[in-house]
């Protein structure tokens, strides 16, 4: 079933234009790679699509819902900061998000929680990166969203912790929901994707199943970015 | 399992299950794990894994039994073609990597037989 629809999706910034006249569309059940160089719109439109920021022109559907209200219910927004107040503690980060989220589902994110090492007492403030990394997934995936948005999940993350997100990812992939991933580590997402998104100058340079262009072009993720960006 | 990236991760996986069963490591009739496990085991997205067991099934190396899971196929023929086609592509990659360093036919028939014979006398010698 078709989980997101754009249609012809513009974001202006003053004379930038960022987005422009996007078409896309996903399915459920999927997780989607948003790759693309620095400025190619991979935040911005990750943004328009969780209503943060507002299009310019164009049509945009999750679900069959304009943006708003609603349809934020059924998006789950991972962003690049830190977006968790320093002054609390991972006991607090969880009571913060249920107290936000009606989908939030506490039980299932204090097992993650744990799973991921973290303890209650520890402060924000206090985390590592890769702690910090492993916080915000574990409660941006314990939200019973449809359409999960992950902006560099990966980013300054260290090799272990970068696995478990993987996992956590991975492992919260269900048939009824999508997740996407923006990201610059491609090799670390080549054999979790299902489809993969090349964004170009706001627009979508090149799109399909992962595994479908590795058989006719016999070329990595890694590889046909290259080819599709060359050296910018 | 560590991925060619260059490869479709579905048939790298189809390949590693046909490998298996050649090897007897997977027996007719014996029951393979489901497709969420699987995805786990491989660290795939479970879409992938399933069009694992699909495309097995369409080549006739798996059945389904509806409700109960997946099944390798009992049926010798599809097993011994399996075994086959492993034998073609090492062929196939024997072949094409000699005539790369340019031996024509004969050539290569005859540095295949006396490499045969050499293997053979090592290791009567050994």
């Amino acid at each position: 079933m078709e989980l997101l629809k754009a249609k012809g999706l513009t974001k202006k910034y003053m004379t930038k234009t960022v987005l422009n006249n996007l078409e896309l569309t996903l399915e459920e059940g999927k997780i989607y790679g948003l790759l693309g160089p620095n400025g190619s719109g991979k935040t911005t439109l990750l943004k328009t699509i969780a209503g943060l920021t507002r299009a310019s022109g164009g049509e945009l559907k999750v679900n069959g819902q304009n943006i708003g209200a609603l349809s934020k219910q059924e998006v789950s927004y991972l962003p690049t900061i830190s977006h968790l107040p320093k002054w609390m503690n991972v006991k607090n980060c969880l009571n913060y998000y249920q107290d936000f989220f009606k989908d939030f589902n506490l039980e299932l994110a204090t097992e993650r929680v744990e799973e991921m090492g973290l303890k209650y007492n520890q402060k924000v403030s206090s985390l590592s990166t890769g702690m910090l990394g492993r916080l915000k997934i574990a409660l941006a995936m314990s939200r019973q969203a449809k359409l999960y948005l992950l902006d560099e999940p990966l980013n300054g993350l260290d090799p272990i912790s970068r696995e478990k997100v993987l996992e956590m990812i991975l492992k919260s992939a269900g048939e009824d929901s999508s997740i996407i991933i923006a990201t610059h580590l491609i090799r670390e997402i080549e054999s979790i994707l299902d489809e993969v998104i090349f964004l170009k100058n706001g627009q979508i340079a090149l799109e399909g199943n992962v595994d479908d262009l590795r058989l006719v072009k016999k070329l990595s993720l890694e590889e046909l970015y290259k080819e599709v960006y060359g050296d910018a | 399992m560590d991925f060619d990236t260059r490869i479709p991760i579905y048939l790298q996986i189809m390949d590693k299950i046909k490998k298996d069963i050649v090897l007897g490591r997977l027996k007719g009739g014996d029951k393979m794990p489901s497709v969420r496990i699987l995805a786990n085991e491989m660290e795939v997205n479970v879409n992938t894994a399933q069009r694992v067991y699909q495309e097995l099934e369409r080549e006739g190396v798996l059945y389904t039994q509806r409700g109960i899971g997946s099944f390798v196929t009992e049926n010798l023929e599809v097993i011994a073609g399996l075994k086959e086609e492993m034998a073609r592509e090492l062929l196939k990659n024997f072949v094409q990597g000699m005539r790369e360093l340019g031996y024509g036919t004969e050539k290569i028939l005859l540095a295949l037989q006396e490499y045969m014979e050499g293997e053979q006398n090592g290791t009567v010698k050994g």
